[in-house]
């Protein structure tokens, strides 16, 4: 048996730091480290603090969309499929027929076509891309967002990490904090959760004077010092809700502010509403939007799966691209727009596509990126060798040099190392960018 | 008379009908309302209360074998005394230690603190009503034993315990749906915590695991990990989990390269040296042994695994070695049962470290050193670790008497409050009980519990258990499971204030609801507001309110024009506080 995973769980490049200098340091003590994570701000992070806020919108289609059906068709060839290929107003790229408008923004927009992961399982893959490092039992890696708010010290009366139609997999805190979780709302169309109080505006009131003024005072008593500011951050975080269930900055996320024509250019569906959502909440000082459209698993009637999903996708996308710009925000936010793996050339017997992580597409556009770029390829008719999966794809990128490239458009250093609750160095990439499609390349 | 021969058949017809509704009705909504008897007990004191059941065996020592019972695993007189005599032991060690480092030491908490901690760690939830007026019918310095005993014996605590050992074990992902049943591994792990089959012995059953997944539940520790290896047991997860899980080993680094700053060190005790590549690889060729065999599952073969280390043009064969003391080694054919005769020889402590250090985690929510899974073998362990472990080599893998012991010792049952300065320190040498957030699950429960009088359990009606568990999965998946690394000590969050304050299940909790919770049976059943308050404090805080509490909210409640209003606000409150969402 050949154990040889070339994804290993640790890089040998991280290595700054012993245990004893941590030990040392007292750095690894448990009961301080997320209050230490919360509060510290170390030099490397004030170094890479940017000017401007730079934010991210992530399109996350959850489920493996199909390469042949969206951003990588091959009409001609024989697992071509029913998909046709479209030219695009980037000058030889051709994308799906199943996305017109998408294909009308696409200068606008670089395409990496050479994504490749050594996960097939949903589940792991999803991990994988989402926090750039394969499922290590070890620990949770944060996933982009959680990175950027990590860095960004600046607050606003919103989560500025936030999930929308989360499905399984919102972005995670990881071992940055679990303050840095994505917050969860859903379609756009119904209230924000969890931030209207059941009860009057004077019962409400009262109630958090007698929590403060009684109980908490009591269970203060006598116990550690600072317990406050040094464990529960109780109160802290109390206020912290208050202000948000009263702020106007909810408003950002009720779509039906915007125009009727504007909402209906995003498409009347949840995934729609979210990606209006996502440019309302970046305007109010969110840093990481992620909006989920599921139902790309298509084992079965590949095509019609996909063509439902594209339908979706593509009003969504193309607006969302122009909103962006006619908002003066183009410049300032990354989009990126993928699944977590793509699907398999041969058409199965159910008429499906099974997963396939051996090259497949990542959408990038605004902040960073250059416009109406083109990176890596894939062969219409690939062998099939199960041993060298590659060989037929051009410059694979892997999940590291994704996320390398993100932080790198985004200004933040891809290799800057932090150190994990229990002192295990860990880079916040472990690829490298790809210049290519990167704006100063 | 056709007529009515006709009537009597429909007649019977939908009688019979009436009568199956009302049975299915009857048998959903058991348990959710309380007997006369049981809603009056409501309005007493603790000084009144009289026995919501009856008491069949008055003798603590009777109840005490209540969980023991079965064949073989009965306790005896010797047997309690031997458990005193290991915890007044592990308590002078770790006086011991606590007098070397100048601290000072808080009183002993309160019966029904600890009787709290335990049914947290045991359980996953506060005490209910019902609970604490039946321990109060025992002397006070019998009921934490007789709460332990129950709670032992409880079926909750097999199956909440299985998920935390499932998570040490198999970690939280799916895997792959075919070759993985994750729920048989749970309730597998129940079978064993219930029947507290000897560590040693559930180790074994785990590392030589032979058939299918779904006959042989233990075989799923390894197809747990067939989704990244091709359908097969996949020895890199499984050497990383084996090092952190039995042997309290973080060697995860080693899989890629040597150690060269001192993190790993391996090797004989008398002869420890720098971690090396080989050490992971070798650990991990054991689990080649594991080969799948189409439909008969898993079977043992012999190892047989390659590798290319680090700045090396070849792969090479690597032959199945331990990480240390080689020696302890049985000489046997099988790889696997070679590497569990290693980990479960009773000259291996650092093993049997590790499961005492994973155990305390569940039951404080902390490590009892830097971290559960991180012991390093250079590193001098916790005194009281140590004795632990030594102790739980001598008592033959007893998990059962662990718990017992831990639970006994000062470490967990000092009060988190003292009449001096409390520190970090005194947290973290345990000089005073710690104070911990709990785990989603626990707040989950927690809430739950105490919007009912009666213990929620297996024996209340269907539709209770239906609604506590969609509403613990929703809750939890908002309040953020934190997976696999739920000891890590974290503080609480904007968003899980917004679920507390706001969220529904709190909602459904505190408001008044005649058939299903706290608030309607107090508003309704307890004899005046004084009574209100107090029981409120014990369903919610597990504790009596203090002079300072009790006035401020019967001052509330008399002032209030709608009661019923008050006392939802009331509990609100309690439900809202730091002490709900933390152990102390």
């Amino acid at each position: 048996m050949n154990a040889d995973h070339s994804s290993l769980l640790c890089d040998i490049q991280t290595h700054q730091i012993s245990r004893r200098m941590l030990l040392a340091s007292g750095a690894s003590t448990s009961l301080l480290s997320s209050i230490s994570r919360a509060f510290a701000s170390d030099e490397n992070t004030r170094k890479n603090q940017v000017q401007t806020p730079k934010n991210v919108i992530l399109l996350w289609l959850e489920g493996g969309p199909s390469q042949w059906e969206t951003f990588d068709p091959h009409p001609t060839s024989r697992f071509g499929g029913e998909a046709k290929a479209i030219q695009t107003t980037v000058k030889d790229l051709t994308i799906s027929d199943l996305l017109p408008q998408t294909a009308e923004i696409m200068h606008h927009a670089a395409l990496i076509r050479s994504l490749t992961s050594k996960e097939g399982d949903h589940q792991r893959a999803i991990y994988n891309i989402k926090a750039g490092y394969r499922p290590d039992p070890t620990l949770i890696h944060p996933a982009i967002g959680a990175v950027l708010c990590h860095q960004d010290p600046q607050t606003v009366d919103i989560p500025r990490h936030i999930s929308i139609i989360p499905q399984n997999s919102p972005g995670r805190g990881g071992y940055l904090g679990a303050e840095h979780d994505a917050f969860k709302v859903n379609d756009p169309a119904s209230p924000v959760p969890d931030v209207r109080s059941n009860v009057s505006k004077k019962r409400a009131d009262q109630r958090i004077t007698d929590l403060y003024s009684t109980v908490e005072k009591e269970f203060r008593r006598g116990r550690l010092q600072k317990l406050e500011m040094e464990r529960t951050l109780h109160k802290t975080a109390t206020d912290a809700a208050l202000q948000m269930m009263s702020s106007d900055q909810l408003d950002a996320f009720d779509v039906t502010k915007e125009s009727a024509t504007l909402r209906d250019s995003f498409g009347d569906t949840a995934f729609g509403r979210g990606c209006l959502a996502a440019v309302r909440l970046i305007q109010a000082g969110a840093r990481c939007v992620e909006v989920t459209l599921g139902g790309w698993d298509s084992h079965v009637t590949n095509h019609r799966l996909q063509a439902a999903g594209c339908a979706t996708l593509d009003p969504a996308l193309a607006s969302l691209i122009k909103l962006l710009k006619e908002r003066d925000l183009f410049e300032s936010t990354l989009v990126v727009c993928g699944g977590e793996f793509g699907r398999t050339p041969r058409i199965n017997p159910a008429e499906g596509r099974d997963h396939w992580p051996h090259g497949f597409p990542m959408l990038l556009a605004g902040c960073g990126i250059g416009q109406g770029r083109v990176y890596g390829g894939t062969a219409p008719e690939p062998k099939l060798d199960a041993s060298n999966p590659l060989e037929h794809v051009e410059n694979p990128v892997t999940i590291g040099d994704l996320h390398a490239t993100i932080y790198t458009a985004l200004g933040l250093e891809p290799h800057l190392e932090y150190q994990t609750p229990i002192g295990r160095p860990m880079k916040r990439s472990d690829g490298n960018p790809i210049r290519e499609i990167l704006r100063k390349a | 008379m056709q007529v009515l021969g006709h009537l009597l058949q429909r007649t019977v017809r939908w009688g019979w009908l009436f009568f199956l509704i009302f049975i299915a009705f009857r048998h959903l909504t058991s348990g959710l309302s309380e007997t006369p008897t049981s809603l009056g007990n409501v309005a007493l004191t603790s000084s009144q209360a009289k026995p919501l059941t009856k008491v069949i065996d008055s003798s603590i020592d009777s109840i005490a074998r209540k969980p023991d019972s079965s064949q073989g695993n009965r306790w005896t007189e010797d047997d309690q005394i031997d458990l005193h005599l290991s915890i007044e032991n592990a308590n002078r060690v770790h006086d011991t230690h606590l007098l070397a480092l100048g601290l000072r030491k808080s009183e002993v908490a309160d019966w029904l603190t600890i009787c709290r901690r335990l049914s947290l760690a045991l359980v996953g939830s506060g005490l209910s009503l019902e609970e604490i007026r039946e321990l109060e019918n025992y002397p006070t310095e019998h009921r934490e034993r007789v709460h332990l005993q129950n709670l032992l014996a409880d079926s909750r605590h097999h199956h909440y315990w299985a998920e935390r050992w499932a998570r040490y074990l198999v970690g939280t992902e799916g895997g792959q749906f075919i070759v993985y049943r994750r729920r048989r591994f749970r309730i597998w792990l129940a079978e064993v915590i219930s029947e507290n089959r000897p560590y040693d012995q559930m180790v074994h059953d785990l590392l030589t695991a032979e058939g299918l997944w779904t006959d042989r539940p233990e075989v799923n520790f390894y197809t747990a990990t067939f989704d990244s290896n091709d359908g097969n047991a996949d020895p890199i997860r499984l050497a990383a989990r084996t090092a952190r899980v039995f042997l309290g080993l973080r060697i995860d680094c080693l899989q890629c390269h040597d150690d060269f700053l001192g993190n790993v060190n391996l090797g004989d005790a008398d002869h420890l040296r720098e971690g090396k590549q080989e050490d992971f690889h070798q650990l991990a060729s054991f689990f080649t042994a594991a080969k799948t065999n189409g439909l008969q599952g898993i079977k043992s073969g012999f190892s047989d695994y390659k590798y290319r280390y680090l700045d090396e043009n070849q792969e090479v064969t690597v032959e199945p070695k331990v990480p240390y003391d080689q020696h302890l080694m049985p000489n046997v054919d099988d790889p696997r049962e070679r590497l569990a005769g290693w980990i479960t020889h009773p000259e291996n402590k650092q093993a049997a470290r590790s499961a005492v250090s994973h155990i305390w985690g569940l039951l404080l929510g902390l490590p009892i050193g830097n971290s559960v899974d991180n012991l390093p073998l250079d590193d001098d362990a916790h005194p009281l670790l140590d004795a632990l472990a030594q102790d739980f080599i001598e008592h033959r893998y007893d998990m059962r008497r662990l718990i017992k012991v831990i639970s006994g010792l000062d470490a967990f049952r000092l009060d988190s409050r003292a009449d001096f300065t409390v520190t970090q320190q005194h947290e973290s040498e345990y000089a005073v009980f710690p104070l911990v957030q709990l785990r989603p699950e626990q707040v989950a429960g927690s809430i739950i519990q105490a919007s009912r009088i009666k213990k929620t359990d297996r024996d209340s009606s269907l539709l209770l258990q239906f609604q506590k568990l969609a509403a613990t999965n929703e809750f939890v998946q908002r309040f953020g499971d934190r997976g696999e690394d739920e000891l890590e000590s974290e503080h609480v969050t904007i968003t899980q204030r917004l679920l507390m304050m706001n969220g529904k299940m709190v909602r459904e909790s505190v408001e008044s609801n005649p058939i299903l919770n706290t608030t309607a049976h107090l508003s309704m059943f307890a004899k005046d507001d004084s009574m209100v308050v107090e029981n409120a404090y014990l369903c919610v805080l597990n504790r009596l309110p203090t002079k300072t509490e009790q006035e401020r909210f019967v001052q509330r409640l008399g002032e209030s024009q709608n009661r019923s209003e008050a006392i939802e606000d009331l509990m609100w409150v309690l439900t809202n506080s730091s002490e709900l969402t933390w152990n102390h």
